[in-house]
């Protein structure tokens, strides 16, 4: 198991390689489609995205006196950000994405190219990944995006994560299906 | 509250808060078979942690409470309309309280609900029998499983698959492999042999209601089913799609009939986050008698 904690430096990150098992501690935003979209397309980011980690969620927030609480927070398919993703880490400096299910060719090439990688949070575990988020430290864009869509800044403590795409060209994902598929090949 | 609007409430709250022993059983046995320390393993162990989180604090397994699919089994007479509305209410409250997600969108403006009512939502399949009893199950399935499943019309070139069970081997292995670290494996397979496109569909969700130990009454199909679950876990997919050994948790098999010139293999994918339970309603006050799963 490795920690990692902020700052999310490039050495860290490069340090990182396929199948880690990593505990984050540190900040991490939430975006998904509507934040990509309007990133992509030009719009002013609002909070600094420099040296930081992108996390695809769509999370349940709820106020609790006068305090928001995070209910569930789990990932979600990452491969809708797949025509964006690649423009924003170039653009803000971004150095991790987090969600789930992988991303493409575009996103690896930038994440070799920027010293950024892909981080795999595990499906479904609503309840585990909402207790690693210790504090929102706050939201913007809730007005425009409304809630599941707004940027989050969650602090979070030992969020497990595995490295399936890192910043030297490797992809899990790709690994598997090559192998899958050729011992599918030699049992049918 | 109506008692049969509260069995229904509780019947919701449970399903999305708690899995199944048959299915917390195999996911267990899974844990165990994937290598100490391997990624897989990592997997499973935080899998297993949020079962027990979210039982405990009676909170959703998964924040995408999906789709709310009711099976229900009544004797003639029983005022289905009446069972509608408790369903609706209870699933109005449920969302209220947190158990589901405001998961039901307007497919055209994409607005949402807030309620989980629309067109479509809840499904409540409803079919009679000769008992006094009302049987209900419900099946709450996620969109990331649900966009994974697939139809295959054999025979099917791509994969090699004629009309037979060989070809019908060649689909499910085929749709495993697709699925791979999309819809938040170790999974289990609902397949229909036969019957038409829509009817297909239906029937595999149907399969998925059958506990995972149990026996095809058909024995040539069982051990398709028992095979299917080993040759796909060797594929070496796992959970998650990270690699390992746990790629799938049950294959279930039905079969309807066809026409001649129509061979459809319908299979729906069904996620760790199994989230299905059942009642039998007490036939005086609409009470729980018994729970199924
Ligand atoms: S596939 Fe299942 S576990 Fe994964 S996010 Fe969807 S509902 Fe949750």
């Amino acid at each position: 198991m490795i920690e990692l904690s902020a700052p999310f430096t490039e050495e860290k990150i490069r340090a990182l390689k396929v199948g880690d098992m990593v505990n984050i501690t540190g900040r991490v935003y939430t975006g998904r489609d509507a934040v990509h979209k309007y990133l992509h397309e030009g719009g002013d980011c609002p909070v600094d995205l420099t040296d930081q980690i992108i996390y695809h969620c769509g999370p349940v927030v709820v106020k609790e006196n006068g305090k928001w609480v995070v209910k569930a927070a789990g990932p979600t398919t990452s491969a809708r950000e797949e025509p964006y993703q690649g423009d924003i880490l170039r653009r803000f400096g971004v150095r991790g994405v987090i969600g789930k299910g992988g991303m493409g060719e575009k996103t690896l090439a930038a994440l070799k190219e920027c010293g950024a990688v892909y981080m795999h949070a595990i499906g479904g575990a609503a309840q585990v990944l909402a207790r690693c988020v210790t504090e929102v430290k706050g939201v913007s864009m809730l007005e425009e995006f409304g809630s599941p869509e707004a940027i989050w800044e969650f602090e979070v403590v030992s969020f497990p994560v595995v490295i399936t795409m890192d910043s030297h060209g490797g992809s899990l994902h790709k690994e598997v299906l090559a192998h899958s598929s050729e011992a599918l090949q030699g049992i049918l | 509250m109506s008692q049969l609007r509260h069995s229904l409430l509780e019947l919701v709250r449970r399903t999305s808060t708690t899995l199944p022993d048959d299915v917390t059983r195999l996911l267990e046995a899974g844990r165990k078979q994937e290598a100490e320390g391997s990624v897989g393993a990592y997997a499973m162990n935080v899998i297993h942690e949020n079962i027990g989180l979210a039982q405990t604090a009676s909170q959703p397994l998964c924040q995408d409470t999906g789709a709310i699919l009711f099976f229900v089994h009544g004797p003639v007479g029983m005022d289905q309309m009446a069972f509608r509305r408790a369903a609706e209410e209870a699933v109005v409250e449920a969302t209220e309280k947190g158990w589901l997600r405001q998961n039901s969108v307007d497919s055209i403006t994409g607005a949402n609900s807030g309620t989980n009512l629309g067109p479509g939502s809840p499904t409540i399949h409803f079919e009679q029998w000769d008992r006094p009893q009302v049987d209900v199950r419900l099946m709450l399935k996620g969109g990331g499983c649900e966009n994974v499943g697939g139809q295959y019309s054999l025979p099917d070139n791509r994969i090699g698959a004629g009309r037979d069970l060989e070809g019908v081997r060649k689909c499910v292995l085929d749709a495993t492999l697709q699925a791979q670290g999309k819809g938040c494996g170790p999974g289990i397979l609902g397949v229909c042999i036969g019957g038409d496109r829509g009817s297909g569909y239906a029937e595999s969700k149907h399969q998925l209601l059958r506990k995972l130990d149990d026996t095809n009454p058909n024995p040539e199909l069982d051990k398709l089913e028992k095979s299917l679950v080993e040759e796909a876990n060797s594929l070496g997919i796992g959970p998650m799609g990270f690699g390992g050994r746990t790629t799938l948790l049950g294959v279930k098999l039905g079969v309807l009939n066809r026409l001649p010139a129509s061979f459809f293999v319908s299979v729906s994918y069904m996620c760790w986050a199994y989230r299905r339970q059942g009642v039998v309603l007490d036939a005086s006050d609409q009470s729980i008698g018994e729970w199924l799963y």
